[in-house]
């Protein structure tokens, strides 16, 4: 398909990646942060990181919903897991996190647990009105992107008026964690390559803030023309100090964004404070069930509490999702903690930066 | 977590569509689309829902655009 293919053009790369050489002046550093941790994988795939000059670095942000969930809340569905009344649906990626006692999903299963993958939580509800008897708890997670599909999916539960269907409602959002970044002294960030698919909810206007404190913003596509057109845009902005928020991946992206998708968001959730592995609680970050919805809420169903708890000794997730550290400064990289094996979520979800750096490096 | 696919759209009727996502069909809600869409228009899917319709001159003119910023001369 010509709207992919075009944009791996090898021929057109090659002369980017000279454009941002003569560009990027060699007193500048240029750090930059991908947020999404989808470009964390493209990034690597791609060798990108290898083609750019020393002085222009790319640093892996928090934009992998499994690697911010907190410990708390992964302890919180292992709770839930424990009651052999409920069956557990999830996504993927959840499969291989570990619980603070060293449990995961994928071996609780093999042990008799009823736990199941599901591709959308629209099937999510439709397991749970095919078998009214069980109970089923979804691990909501997710940013902007995927927060209407979970709010659409407890729209139609509730339409459908199925009452053994209920969510963790774990989803987060990306405006405060962004202000919370820019708040931090230790990280100099010069630009951001805007994650591309939450842009198509909110479209430009979440990252303003970015642009009016002095930093460059890109919304950026998944291609390497995509990602290096941005990288060099990037690179102008911060050379000019003309900051804005560009829209390189307008084939995807309306500036305004899709309203109607945050309308369906804005009908079931609420802003809430949440907590963020290795950044910590933050206000108005998470989206709580409205209370019309409460009745979908597993933790108030099942009357589970989400621990407050600390990482796990020696695990330095927390530093790598706020840019401080390379996943390989971690010292249980490679030796405690491998993708068959992982101990931090960084290395389970196949976006975490440790997992895409141990597989790509 | 935020991967979104890009399918082309084989069947669709009000709600829903089938799209053809690599040589695969998926059924995909369409009730988070905010624009009409036709057989053979491209989307982006994510989760089972069509979150964006994909727009084929938008594309053309970023592709114009890089191919003129990678061909800017320095002064």
């Amino acid at each position: 398909m010509k709207l992919i293919t075009d944009f791996r053009n090898s021929e057109l790369s090659l002369r980017l990646i000279r454009k941002i050489e003569d560009e990027s002046v060699s007193e500048c550093n240029y750090s930059i942060m991908e947020v999404c941790g989808t470009h964390t994988v493209s990034i690597f795939k791609y060798g990108i990181r290898s083609v750019l000059p020393e002085n222009v670095e790319l640093i892996s942000g928090p934009g992998c919903p499994v690697c911010v969930t907190s410990q708390g809340e992964i302890d919180a569905i292992f709770r839930i897991v424990n009651n052999n009344d409920i069956s557990l649906l999830t996504f993927g990626d959840l499969m291989k996190v570990t619980g603070s006692n060293g449990e995961n999903l994928i071996d609780l299963r093999s042990e008799g647990k009823d736990i199941r993958v599901l591709l959308s939580p629209l099937d999510a509800v439709k397991t749970a009105a095919r078998e009214p008897d069980r109970q089923f708890v979804f691990v909501g997670i997710g940013f902007e992107t995927t927060a209407p599909a979970i709010a659409s999916a407890l729209l139609e539960a509730k339409k459908m008026g199925i009452s053994n269907f209920s969510i963790l409602p774990y989803c987060k959002t990306m405006p405060e964690v962004l202000g919370c970044l820019l708040d931090d002294p230790k990280l100099d960030i010069k630009g951001f390559l805007c994650p591309g698919h939450v842009s198509v909810v909110t479209g430009k206007k979440i990252f303003q803030p970015l642009a009016q404190r002095g930093r460059a913003a890109v919304i950026t596509g998944f291609e390497p023309l995509d990602i290096l057109s941005s990288l060099l845009h990037i690179i102008r902005q911060v050379n000019s100090g003309d900051y804005c928020v560009y829209n390189n991946y307008s084939r995807v992206v309306d500036n305004a964004g899709n309203e109607k998708a945050v309308q369906i968001m804005n009908t079931v959730f609420k802003p809430s404070p949440a907590f963020w592995r290795g950044l910590g609680e933050l206000d108005g970050s998470g989206l709580g069930l409205k209370e019309e919805f409460s009745a979908f809420n597993s933790l108030e169903k099942f009357n589970v509490k989400v621990p407050r708890i600390n990482e796990k000794k020696g695990c330095r997730c927390g530093d790598v999702l706020k840019g401080y550290i390379r996943p390989n400064l971690c010292p249980l990289y490679g030796k405690q903690c491998t993708p068959e094996n992982p101990v931090g979520p960084c290395m389970v979800s196949s976006e975490g930066a440790c997992a895409a750096y141990y597989k790509f490096n | 977590m935020c991967l979104g696919l890009p399918g082309k759209i084989v069947e669709k009727d009000e709600f829903s569509a089938v799209v053809d996502i690599g040589g695969n069909k998926r059924e995909v809600s369409l009730m988070m689309l905010p624009e009409e869409v036709q057989t053979g228009d491209y989307v982006m899917v994510h989760v089972g829902f069509a979150i964006s319709k994909m727009d084929p001159e938008e594309a053309k003119k970023t592709l114009e655009t890089i191919m003129e910023i990678a061909d800017e001369i320095d002064y």
